[in-house]
């Protein structure tokens, strides 16, 4: 039995043949339709989070099955103070897959230990969020027809973005990969996940504090939230908040084939009027999340 | 300075200097009934100086501990006067329940009866990092 709590559980070729069921999900719908009847999916939101909840529930309900479960922690008896550990030791006896989402770090591991059924990781604090690294994945291999020779920029909170360092440790297993780390100093990727994922693969990489100078050079454009309580101060908030917000002038500067990605939701960093723009795909992104996730669904419950 | 060779008991030497302390505490050797000697600042061919614990008893020692605080240990257990068995500690891959992890955000620090499990993720640097959050230790 397979859970999927971090993106690099999967391997690359794991990965690519979910992108090619995917794929295939999309050009032919209606052969899914009754893959997953009589099974159910249990949601369980320790902490709300209604775009990810609802994608589940979609993609199990194109499946055929049926979803059951809980959107707060309020809602449930883990307010009462019942453990992760026993929540899951019940609800594995009711459903035959679990997609949870728990403010803690490593609250899924926890759950992995003891369920009987799949568990898969809708997000664990800030820590990993494997199924939005799927949807990027998917989105990209979509736009571009590859993952591999492209020049990606992440731009906004490199520090605290999980979606992006997720994104760096799975892009970084595919070949000719270059990525341009745009923040500022404050919101710098950690040294630890450069170490890890970026430096000890020799790949090639720059970082600046300039979308502008950057934006030009990029094939994927993965735009994140600069948020007013990372910085130490308000100066330094209102000097450096619209140096990231991405704008129909900025774009002039970039490649006609650029993808613009955004693991939504978005306050203002990318500009309304950027949406009509065809190499706006952030929508689009969210519109595939549903059909990764029936991909992975279908893969963890063993069904051909 | 003199200190009597052990008949029954454990020798633990080559302890990096000023880590004996440490280790005196973790092991809990302030509860043993038997006579335990710390040497400190001990002149060391291989390590310049270096800290030595002996404890005049056999008693059942956590490794992955030693090895932690002060990888290249070595430790001998002495049976009648004879060093019968001399292990060579290294950074163990895995430690459960002598490092807590420091992170609020860390289901450890909520859910009840769980391990706090942390494992080496680089052998250069010594870095062990928490099974659940990815939060490296400190020493
Ligand atoms: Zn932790």
């Amino acid at each position: 039995m397979r859970n999927l709590i971090d993106i690099l559980d999967l391997s690359v070729d794991e990965i690519n043949a979910l992108i090619a069921v995917a794929n295939d999900i999309i050009a032919h719908p209606e052969m899914y339709r009754e893959k997953c009847r009589y099974k159910k999916l249990a949601t369980l939101f320790f902490e709300p989070s209604t775009r990810t909840r609802l994608s589940f529930e979609a993609a199990m309900m194109e499946l055929g099955g049926n979803v059951l479960g809980f959107s707060e922690a309020s809602s449930s008896s883990s307010s009462k103070g019942e453990s992760v550990a026993d929540t899951i030791a019940v609800v594995s006896g009711y459903a035959d897959i679990i997609a949870m989402r728990h403010p803690k770090e490593g609250a899924p591991i926890v759950a992995a230990a003891k369920s009987s059924v799949p568990i898969i990781n809708a997000g664990d604090g800030g820590h990993h969020h494997p199924t939005q690294t799927l949807t990027d994945l998917l989105t990209i291999s979509r736009v571009k027809g590859r993952l591999n020779d492209l020049t990606i920029g992440v731009c906004g909170d490199l520090k605290f973005g999980r979606t992006v360092h997720s994104l760096i440790a799975a892009m970084s297993r595919y070949e000719g990969i270059r990525f341009v780390l745009i923040s500022p100093e404050e919101l710098k990727l950690p040294r630890y996940v450069k170490e890890t994922h970026i430096k000890a693969k020799g790949i090639s990489y720059q970082q600046t504090e300039s979308l502008d100078e950057a934006i030009g050079m990029l094939d994927i454009l993965y735009m994140t939230r600069v948020q007013r309580e990372r910085f130490f101060n308000e100066e330094d908030y209102i000097r450096l908040k619209d140096s990231y917000i991405l704008t129909p002038e900025k774009l002039v500067q970039a490649k006609e084939d650029l993808c613009i990605l955004h693991p939504l939701p978005r306050v203002n960093e990318i500009s309304t009027a950027v949406d009509s723009d065809s190499r706006a795909c952030y929508f689009e992104q969210a519109r595939y999340g549903k059909f990764i996730r029936m991909a992975l669904i279908l893969k963890l419950l063993e069904v051909e | 300075m003199h200190v009597d060779e052990i008949k029954n008991g454990i020798v633990i030497d080559h302890i990096v200097p000023g880590k004996a302390k440490q280790i005196y505490e973790m092991l809990g050797l302030g509860r043993l009934n038997s006579p335990v000697a710390v040497l400190m600042n001990v002149p060391s061919s291989k390590m310049g100086r270096k800290d030595i614990i002996k404890i005049d008893e056999n008693i059942e020692i956590d490794l992955d501990v030693l090895g932690y605080i002060s990888p290249h240990i070595t430790v001998d257990i002495v049976k009648d006067g004879k060093v019968e068995d001399k292990k060579h500690i290294e950074l163990p891959e895995e430690l459960t329940d002598i490092l807590v992890c420091k992170n609020p955000r860390c289901i450890t620090s909520t859910e009840q009866e769980i391990h706090h499990v942390f494992r080496l993720t680089d052998r250069k640097t010594g870095v062990y990092r928490c099974l659940y959050c990815d939060t490296a230790a400190t020493k």
